[in-house]
């Protein structure tokens, strides 16, 4: 009865290439490499987000603050490098990092200590965080033209063929791989989700795991909110706003139960992936980039629904007749 | 009986583990009061007593899940106190728990390494290290699947033998095993004797927990017995008779706590012919008599309670007719089964019977609100009126009907309940364990009221998995097994040797006379 | 035993009514409602104007009648995210129906349907499939703006008929608007539907324990349908008005309202997590948003940097009492 497949991710990953089969028999062109490296760059900070989006799911919680939290370390970092144009890109990247993971220590405190639950918490911190974006940038823009250009060239270096924005998004495909099944802090956000009273039994602490997940969230972010100024080469307010809802609908159509304790990195990165292929289609097709919301849409509620079917507890079996047919 | 001399002192070892003068408490209920359980090492000690005694609290202390308000614990003649789970662990205590404590998304290796796996020099788990290790455990205990298994692809005995395995990898002095055979098979149980054996012939202290008394003479060396959160007598296992045992666990003879009711028991009033249910249960059919109180016997899993809940509505049977007064009803919800006059006082309290949030009034009137209220609107003067009416009848102690249900004892909180579902007049009231975790007074209570309720023509149907209750209150009993009905008992046969044979499905008759 | 005869007597209240209302979450809400207002009108001049103040309602009317539905639909567990974004779909609607010639009486039907049928495909999904609310709702409110997306694009519908902006901005007598004779009327109708009756009663029961209330006999998922249906049609009538308000549509008309709706019924005391909280603790935090709003603005503070204020609000409002019990209880200890 070993599951040899995971069945979700496959069926994923089944869909995503329908849909790119289907896309290029109107265009062929979109399914050529140097094609799809652009797709998978374009959707490198939604895989981002999606991951850290998904060990805070995980844990039974929700981060509704990871766009405004991308917004605003976008904005610091973008205003340190006008303010001091000669720092090395990898201090403003360690600066973005640590920013976003205060963020996220902020939602984590909160969710932990004073157990407020984890969608008022970043409700709140959402909207705060974009004031705050506001009151430091006074409501400007921070342009192109004065950014270094080492700032806003980093994430399109190439190397090996691909921009630094997709390596970043392999390296943490690969770091959270190699955590989510093989490091002690991975196999604890499962638990805590799939089951927070056995956790305690086993001597993990429930509250403690949620925090360092919501840093791990706000790390990400952060890291993203750099890679996304630079990319773009302008910081705004409302830079990546609603980003946060995408973000979690990569993560719900990839397969990660709400609920907490189900879910996977491929299904998140897929999840990811298949919204960026749908994003990147629509103006190659034909159809009106307008379409994209309640494709997203849609999507959400077939994956909710589809998973929901799929993992329906089986509930205690006491029949010996019905066990033996399982 | 209980005076009976019970000599701790053992001559040649002293206890690897010592708990002295233990007291934990809880809001409105005293769990432990002052007990002491003393753990030799490579001997069982089989901790004996009713629901409700205080045993799963004892195990939670020992392993750190809960600390105790008082007394304290010794290993090795040290004082020593657990502040969290992983201080038990360290101190080299380790548990079989009663619910499965495991994961469904983690695989049966990673269910029996978590927090304890075997790393790798960069501080990764050690996956093939671990699956080695996870290998030879699980052959040791015999278990037929793979260490890569999902273990939501398990069955229930197979979780079982994942738990034990857990509990094996950690290198523990001391192992506690909280009901382990009761989701085994026969087979599996035989193997897991073997294993208890192994383990006390390397010197592990052993706490057995079980209801099943061949066992515990089977296996065990010691006996410490509680009763209502407080110790009643330890010594050894070839010191005392089955009989001796269940007097001191139950306290007194069983037929002098019991209501003596003789109530004249009328027609028919329910019948149930054929409920099949894909898993759960099957071919389950009875009748049910104006005034009568009908036992459900079994052993927990059984499937008595996935019964009662299709019967009330809240699952659907895959097949099964329900009459009442003669008439088919088609029951869909628990909504369908109130209108039939048909109640639930389920057995989780906490979570399907009290609301705990509202206040007592609301609690007693919630499915009567169509009396109280006038077309749709509430009528707080009715309702407080009704409250009143009934918290009087089942003699509730509250500070004010306006309080939160849940600043009660556990007792009030059943009173509540049951006050709840009188309150509409039903014609057959479903009781499931309704004494499991209350006080010995409130017991009392309940049980009265039961056979006053019986003798003004309410239907009675009791699940209990206490045999005194069982067989103080029942008019006639069915014994439930693994889902079906295993047999019914007319007042006159029943015992608690009968009962248990036909429980447990053992053919023969054991020997050990039952008190 | 006790003796059967000597049954004790249980009173009915533990605290006076006086009490009870004293030691509410409300009385405090009031009071901050009342300093906020008091600070307000010695921070501006222009503050204590009727007209100001009139024109201040428009803050919190419309937010306000939908956070009358969510708070019962809180109260039961639930929750709707998609509420900005019916009412952008029902808007889209009114204004489709518009190019087809439709006048006010139908403008205002369709409005409402569509903002019922939004509800009910929400309830759909959670009642009936069993699915958890906040990704349905989360699922909605892409699909339900993306439709409008798709029909409106970049576009806008204008032109509405004249008789149609009676309803976001028509007076009713002297500065008494229109909307807020509805917020009046809407408020009291939730009051009497929560407090008062026995649907009320089920939506605290199944908030406390779903359960529970299941076990009791309630008919726990045509309840929670029911408030699906009354949030959708609830934002309906706020599309009604706002459409009317602002004289046009567009695809992202009222985007992040649900924020500030879930922020109203919160600081109005309402329990994220079910089970508590009354409707006039929603009245008292819709006058305490438009207030700071309203008087933030006539300091020039920008809508941006008041969204900080409502956000420390929203955590500060559950923080500071679970604050307040620790440091209780740590005196204690």
């Amino acid at each position: 009865m070993t599951r040899l497949i995971p069945v979700r991710e496959t069926i994923l990953a089944g869909a995503i290439l329908v849909l790119l089969l289907l896309i290029s028999s109107r265009f062929a062109g979109f399914v050529a490499p140097s094609n799809l490296a652009n797709v998978f760059n374009d959707t490198a900070p939604l895989i981002i987000l999606a991951l850290g989006q998904m060990v805070v799911i995980l844990t039974r919680c929700i981060d509704l603050s990871v766009a405004a939290n991308l917004a605003l370390t976008g904005m610091a970092v973008a205003m340190i490098n006008v303010a001091m144009p000669g720092l090395p890109i990898p201090v403003i990247i360690a600066i973005a990092i640590f920013l976003g993971a205060i963020m996220g220590a902020i939602n984590g405190v909160l969710v932990w200590k004073l157990a407020i639950p984890p969608i008022v918490v970043t409700l709140g911190t959402m909207t705060i965080f974009r004031g705050i974006i506001f009151l430091i940038s006074d409501g400007k823009w921070v342009n192109s033209h004065e950014m270094s250009p080492a700032f806003t060239g980093f994430p399109r270096m190439e190397l090996l063929g691909l921009p630094v924005l997709s390596w970043a998004a392999i390296i943490t495909i690969i770091i959270f791989g190699i955590m989510m099944a093989r490091a002690p802090f991975g196999r604890s956000i499962f638990a805590v989700g799939g089951n927070p009273h056995a956790a305690v039994y086993t001597g993990i602490d429930v509250g403690k795991t949620q925090f360092w997940a919501f840093v791990v969230s706000g790390a990400l972010a952060g890291l993203t909110g750099y890679l996304w100024v630079s990319r773009f080469a302008v910081a705004y307010v409302d830079i990546a706003g609603g980003f946060e809802l995408e973000v979690v609908a990569a993560c719900v159509i990839g397969g990660i139960s709400i609920a907490g304790g189900v879910g996977s990195v491929g299904g998140a990165v897929l999840g990811a992936i298949f919204l960026g292929v749908v994003k990147n289609a629509l103006p190659v097709v034909n159809i009106s980039p307008f379409w994209q919301l309640a494709i997203s849409g849609s999507a959400i509620l077939i994956a909710v629904a589809f998973n929901a079917r799929s993992g329906r507890n089986k509930g205690r079996i006491i029949l010996k007749s019905a066990e033996a047919t399982q | 009986m209980s005076t009976r001399p019970a000599p701790a002192v053992s001559p040649d070892v002293s206890p690897m583990v010592s708990m002295d003068m233990i007291t934990k408490t809880f809001p409105g209920v005293k769990a432990l009061d002052e007990v002491k359980l003393d753990l030799y090492p490579g001997q069982v000690t089989a901790l004996v007593g009713e629901n409700g005694a205080g045993k799963s609290t004892t195990v939670k202390i020992l392993t750190g899940i809960y600390q105790p308000n008082g007394g304290t614990i010794r290993i090795d003649g040290e004082p020593i106190s657990f502040a969290s789970p992983n201080d038990a662990a360290k101190a080299g205590i380790t548990a079989i728990h009663q619910e499965t404590v495991l994961f469904d998304e983690l695989s049966v290796a990673e269910n029996i390494y978590i927090g304890h796996a075997p790393r790798t020099r960069f501080g990764l788990i050690d996956t093939a290290q671990m699956h080695r290790n996870a290998g030879k455990l699980l052959a040791d205990i015999g278990a037929p699947f793979s260490s890569h298994t999902q273990l939501r692809d398990l069955g229930i005995a197979s979780k079982h033998l994942v738990a034990i395995a857990r509990a094996l990898s950690v290198d523990a002095r001391v192992v506690i095993m909280d009901e382990p055979t009761a989701a085994l098979s026969h087979k599996e149980i035989e193997e897991l004797y073997e294993l208890v054996e192994t383990l006390k012939s390397q010197g592990k202290a052993i706490l057995f927990i079980s209801h099943k008394f061949d066992e515990i003479f089977r296996i065990a060396d010691r006996y410490t017995v509680f009763r209502d959160g407080a110790f009643v007598g330890d010594g050894r296992i070839s010191d005392i008779s089955e009989g001796e045992l269940v007097t001191m666990m139950v306290g007194r003879s069983v037929d002098q706590i019991f209501p003596q009711s003789d109530h004249d028991i009328g027609e028919e009033v329910l019948r149930v012919v054929g409920y099949d249910h894909p898993t759960e249960f099957a071919d389950i059919g009875f009748t049910l008599n104006c005034g009568e109180i009908l036992g459900f016997y079994g052993l927990v899993g059984a499937g008595r309670s996935e019964f009662m809940q299709a019967l009330f509505g809240i699952t659907k049977p895959s097949k099964g007719v329900c009459l009442v007064n003669g008439d088919i009803k088609v029951i869909r919800s628990p909504a369908d089964a109130v209108s039939n006059g048909i109640v639930y006082v389920p057995e989780d309290r906490g979570k399907q019977g009290a609301i705990i949030g509202l206040p007592i009034f609301q609690n007693i009137t919630l499915p009567s609100l169509g009396k109280t209220s006038r077309s749709g609107f509430l009528k707080l003067a009715e309702e407080f009126k009704l409250a009143r009416e009934y918290s009087q009848r089942l003699d509730l102690r509250a500070a004010a009907l306006d309080q939160d249900v849940g600043n009660l004892s556990g007792g009030n909180q059943q009173k509540v309940v049951i006050a709840k579902w009188l309150a509409t007049q039903p014609q057959v009231i479903i009781l499931d364990e309704p004494t499991k975790g209350i006080d010995i007074g409130s017991k009392a209570a309940v049980h009265e009221f039961m056979s006053e309720l019986a003798a003004q023509g309410l239907s009675v149907i009791m699940v209990s998995s206490e045999i005194p209750e069982i067989i103080g209150m029942s008019d006639r009993v069915i014994v439930m097994r693994d889902g079906r009905i295993a047999a019914e008992l007319s007042k006159g046969e029943l015992s608690p040797e009968t009962l248990v044979r036909h429980a447990a499905g053992i053919t023969s008759s054991t020997e050990g006379a039952a008190a | 035993m006790t003796d059967a005869t000597q049954t004790r007597h249980v009173p009915d209240h533990l605290n006076s009514r006086a009490t009870r209302i004293f030691k509410s979450w409300e009385a405090l809400l009031l009071a901050v409602a009342i300093a906020i207002f008091v600070i307000n009108s010695f921070a501006s001049p222009y503050f204590l104007s009727a007209w100001n103040l009139s024109d201040a309602t428009f803050n919190f009317t419309e937010k306000a009648m939908i956070a009358f539905a969510m708070a019962l639909l809180i109260i039961s567990g639930e929750i709707d995210l998609s509420v900005a974004s019916i009412i952008a779909l029902s808007s889209t609607a009114m204004g489709l129906a518009l190019q087809y010639g439709a006048g006010t009486p139908e403008l205002v039907m369709i409005g409402l349907t569509v903002g019922l049928l939004c509800g009910a495909f929400n309830g759909f999904f959670v009642t009936v499939l069993g699915l958890p609310s906040i990704v349905v709702t989360i699922g909605t409110m892409s699909l339900f703006r993306g439709i409008s997306y798709i029909i409106l694009g970049d576009d806008a519908f204008r032109g509405y008929p004249a008789s149609f902006s009676w309803f976001g901005q028509g007076y009713i007598y002297w500065v008494f608007t229109v909307e807020m004779l509805l917020f009046v009327i809407i408020a009291i109708i939730y009051g009497v539907l929560l407090h008062k009756t026995n649907f009320g009663r089920a939506v605290y029961a199944i908030g406390n324990n779903p359960t529970g209330a299941l076990f009791s006999g309630i008919r726990v998922a045509r309840v929670k349908f029911i408030l699906f249906l009354l949030t959708g049609l609830m934002s309906g009538i706020a599309a009604v008005c706002l459409t009317s308000r602002l004289g046009s549509t567009r695809p992202s008309i009222a985007t992040g309202m649900e924020l500030e709706v879930v922020t109203m019924v919160v600081l109005g005391g309402v329990n994220i997590l079910g089970g508590s909280g009354t409707i006039p603790g929603v009245v008292i935090a819709a006058f305490v948003m438009g207030l700071v709003t309203f008087g933030l603005g006539l300091l020039n503070v920008p809508g941006i940097v008041m969204s900080i204020f409502i956000g420390l609000l929203l955590i500060g409002v559950i923080a500071l009492p679970r604050l307040w019990a620790m440091a209780a209880a740590g005196r204690k200890a």
